[in-house]
C-alpha cells in the first residue's frame, strides 16, 4: 500500500473577480522510502496541491475536494486537531524561503523544542536534548551552542537546514519540500540536496520535491510529475521522463534547462504566458503556447493515457505515437548536437 | 551599549537645547508685557521697570537665556515664575503626578479595549464586530477631545450623577487643604478623563493592532507554525503576537512621552490641576520661566520614553539586540 494517495484532487479559491481553479483533478501516489519530483512554472498549482494536502489553506476562501489518503486514512474532511497531530508529526514540510520561514523572535532550539513538543509528550530538557541532536544530523557546526542563536544569525542556508531539521524532528513518514532550495545560491542548493539524500537514507521517509528545476529532479527523484495550470500533465519515473518526454510542455522545459558545454547561445524558451486559472483556455491547457496544436486541442482535454515507454508512465496529447517520436528524436538530436558542439 | 547611551545623551542635550532656544525665541518675538502683568493694573511706569529689572526682563533675550542654563546647570532650578513667584520645580512637581495619572490611566483603558478588539478584528476580517469597531474608530478618530469629553461629563457626570464632573484628589491620602483624596477617590474623579483618553487613542490603536496583527498573520513564519502542527491558539500566542505588537510599542512610547508634556484639552475640561492645565495659564500671563520649564518636562517625557522604547524593542526583538 503506498504511504500517500491522492485521487482527483481540486481546489478552488473564491475571489473578488470569480472562482480560479488552481487545482484540477491531481492524482498521484507515493510509496514509503520513495522521492516524487512535482515539477511545473509559477502558477501551475504544484505548491497549492501539497498546501491542500496540509490543510494549510484558508478555508474562508478555498475549497477543496479529491480524496488524500495517509497510510489509509483519509485527511480531507479529518478534523482540525486530527490534521494538527499529523501535520509536523507524520508529514513535515519545508519552504521555499528560510529567511523569512522562522519565526524571527524567538531561538533556533525554542522553535525546534516546540515542533517535538507539540507532538511528543517529553520534558523541556529531553525536547532540547533532540534539537540539539536533530541540528547535528543536519551539519550545524557547533550545534550546542548555536541551539540559543536566533534566526538573523544564520545564513540562509543554515536556515533552510534548520527548516529541515524542524520538519524531521518527530521522524515523519513522509518530507513535503516546497522548492527548498531555489532562495539559495547553487553551491548552497547542492549541499542542501546532498543532505537530503543522506537523511533519507538514515530516516527512510518518502520526499515530495516541488521544484521548477529538473536537474533537481534528476539529481533527488525517482519519480516525476510535471504540472501544468492545476493538472497533471505527464507523469513518469524519473529516467522514463528524460528518456522519453511525451508533450510539447515537457519537451519544452527539457529544452530549457541550461548546459554546461552549450555553445553559449540563446537558452531556448516556452513562448508565452502561463494559462490564467481564472479564465482557463479550453481544451487542452497547453494549446495556447504549444507549436503543435491542433483543432482538437481546443476543444478536447487529452487523456492521460499510457506511453509506450516505461511503466505507469502517463501523459495528456493528442499527437499520435508516430508524430511524437518524431517530434522528440529530432528535438534530442538538436539537444545532443548542441551537447557536442 | 556605551557608544548607543553616549549617543543617546547627545541627542538628548541638542534635543533639549533646540526646544527650549525655540520657546525664547517665540517669547522674544510675541509682543506680550511680562513685567506690566506682573506689575499688576495700578503699577506706576517707574514701578513696571522696577519689576521689568527685577525679573531680568530689561536684558537681551540671549543673557535670560544663558541665565535659564545657568540655573538649570549650577542649581538644578527652573526659576520661579514671573507670577507667583514659586519655585518652577516645585510647580511641575505638584502637576506632574496629575497628569501621569492621567496619562497611564488612560493608557491601561485604551490599551486593554484596543488590543482584544484588534485582535479579533483581524482574526475576523468583515464580521460584525470588526466592522462595529471600524465606525467606532472613524467616530473616535473624528471627534475632539473637548467635544468627547464635555459629551461625557454632561450624560454621565451631570445627567446621571454616576461620576464627578470636574476636579482632581490626590492619590496619597492626608494633606493640608485637600478636599478628598485616597486610590478610591482618585480613580473616581479620574474615570470621565481615562475614557475620553480610551476614545480618543483607542481608535487608532485598534487600527494598529488589526492591521499589525493581519500582517502578521500572512507571515511565513507562521504558515511554518501551522505546518508543525501547532494550534491555532498556539500560532496566535507564541508566533503572532509578540511579532505584531513590536510596532505598537513604538507609537504608545511616542503618544505616552508627547501626553505626559500636557494633555491640555482633556485636564482644562475636566479641571484637572495637571502640566496641560497650568501651561496654559502660564501662557495667558507670558510666564516665561513656568511655560520652559515646562517645555523642558516635556522634552525629558519625550526623549526618556524614546530610551525606554528603544530598550524595550531590543528586548522584544533579537534582530536589534545590541550584539
Amino acid at each position: 500500500m503506498p504511504a500517500f494517495e491522492v485521487t482527483d484532487l481540486a481546489t478552488r479559491f473564491r475571489t473578488d473577480d470569480g472562482i480560479v481553479r488552481a487545482v484540477a483533478g491531481v492524482s498521484f501516489s507515493l510509496d514509503k522510502g520513495r522521492t516524487l519530483g512535482v515539477v511545473g512554472e509559477s502558477g501551475s498549482g504544484k505548491s497549492v496541491t501539497f498546501l491542500s494536502v496540509m490543510g494549510l489553506l484558508d478555508p474562508r476562501q478555498s475549497e477543496v475536494t479529491g480524496s488524500v489518503l495517509l497510510d489509509g486514512e483519509e485527511m480531507l474532511g479529518a478534523s482540525k486537531s486530527r490534521l494538527q497531530q499529523i501535520r509536523g508529526s507524520k508529514i513535515g514540510m519545508i519552504f521555499q524561503d528560510p529567511m523569512t520561514s522562522l519565526n524571527p523572535v524567538k531561538t533556533i532550539g525554542w522553535q525546534l523544542e516546540e515542533a517535538a513538543q507539540i507532538h511528543q509528550d517529553i520534558s523541556r530538557k529531553e525536547a532540547r536534548r533532540q534539537a540539539i541532536e536533530i541540528l547535528k544530523q543536519v551539519e550545524i557546526p557547533r550545534a550546542d551552542q548555536r541551539v540559543d542563536d536566533y534566526p538573523h544569525q544564520f545564513s540562509g542556508g543554515m536556515r533552510q537546514r534548520v527548516m529541515i531539521a524542524m520538519a524531521l524532528i518527530n521522524n515523519p513518514e513522509i518530507l513535503i519540500a516546497d522548492e527548498p532550495t531555489t532562495a539559495l545560491d547553487v553551491t548552497t542548493q547542492a549541499q542542501i540536496l546532498r543532505l537530503m539524500k543522506r537523511l533519507q537514507d538514515d530516516y527512510g521517509m518518502a520526499i515530495v520535491m516541488i521544484t521548477h528545476d529538473l536537474g533537481v529532479v534528476a539529481e533527488l527523484a525517482d519519480d516525476v510529475i510535471v504540472m501544468y495550470g492545476g493538472r497533471v500533465v505527464e507523469q513518469a519515473q524519473v529516467d522514463d521522463l528524460f528518456a522519453k518526454p511525451e508533450m510539447p510542455y515537457t519537451w519544452g522545459l527539457l529544452g530549457s534547462l541550461p548546459r554546461l558545454n552549450s555553445s553559449g547561445g540563446r537558452l531556448e524558451q516556452i513562448p508565452g504566458q502561463p494559462p490564467s486559472l481564472l479564465h482557463p483556455p479550453s481544451g487542452c491547457p497547453f494549446n495556447p503556447r504549444c507549436e503543435f496544436v491542433m483543432d482538437i486541442c481546443r476543444q478536447e482535454l487529452p487523456a492521460l493515457d499510457p506511453s509506450t515507454v516505461g511503466i505507469d508512465h502517463l501523459f495528456r496529447c493528442h499527437l499520435d505515437e508516430e508524430a511524437r517520436a518524431r517530434i522528440w528524436e529530432k528535438k534530442r538530436q538538436a539537444l545532443l548536437s548542441e551537447d557536442a558542439a | 551599549m556605551t557608544q548607543f547611551l553616549i549617543r543617546r545623551i547627545f541627542w538628548a542635550l541638542f534635543l533639549f537645547l533646540v526646544a527650549t532656544i525655540i520657546t525664547y525665541l517665540i517669547f522674544w518675538v510675541i509682543p506680550a508685557d511680562p513685567a506690566a502683568l506682573a506689575a499688576g493694573k495700578s503699577a506706576t511706569p517707574a514701578d513696571v521697570a522696577r519689576v521689568s529689572h527685577y525679573l531680568h526682563l530689561d536684558e537681551p533675550i540671549w543673557r535670560q537665556y544663558l541665565r535659564f542654563l545657568w540655573n538649570l546647570v549650577g542649581h538644578q532650578s527652573l526659576g520661579n515664575s514671573f507670577v507667583t513667584r514659586q519655585s518652577v520645580n516645585h510647580i511641575i512637581g505638584q502637576d506632574a503626578p496629575v497628569t501621569a495619572s492621567l496619562v497611564f490611566g488612560g493608557a491601561v483603558f485604551w490599551l486593554s479595549l484596543s488590543i482584544p478588539v484588534g485582535i479579533l478584528s483581524a482574526l475576523r476580517p468583515r464580521s460584525i464586530l470588526d466592522r462595529v469597531s471600524m465606525s467606532f474608530v472613524l467616530v473616535g478618530i473624528s471627534a475632539h477631545p473637548v467635544w468627547i469629553g464635555l459629551i461625557l461629563s454632561y450624560l454621565i457626570g451631570y445627567r446621571l450623577h454616576i461620576t464627578p464632573i470636574v476636579g482632581y484628589c490626590n492619590f496619597f491620602p492626608g494633606g493640608e487643604g485637600v478636599q478628598c483624596s485616597g486610590p478610591v477617590q482618585w480613580a473616581y474623579h479620574l474615570i470621565l478623563p481615562w475614557i475620553t483618553f480610551m476614545i480618543l487613542f483607542a481608535a487608532l490603536y485598534v487600527r494598529l493592532v488589526r492591521a499589525n496583527v493581519m500582517e502578521t498573520m500572512s507571515e511565513d513564519y507562521v504558515r511554518t507554525a501551522r505546518a508543525k502542527g501547532a494550534s491555532e491558539s498556539r500560532v496566535m500566542i507564541q508566533h503572532v503576537l509578540r511579532n505584531s505588537l513590536l510596532p505598537v510599542v513604538t507609537i504608545l512610547g511616542m503618544d505616552l512621552g508627547l501626553a505626559l508634556g500636557g494633555a491640555i484639552f482633556t485636564e482644562s475640561i475636566f479641571s484637572l490641576p495637571g502640566l496641560g492645565h497650568e501651561v496654559i495659564n502660564a501662557y495667558n500671563a507670558s510666564d516665561l520661566p513656568l511655560i520652559t520649564g515646562i517645555v523642558t518636562f516635556a522634552t525629558v517625557c519625550v526623549i526618556t520614553f524614546n530610551f525606554i522604547v528603544d530598550i524595550t524593542y531590543g528586548f522584544l526583538d533579537p534582530r536589534i539586540r545590541p550584539n
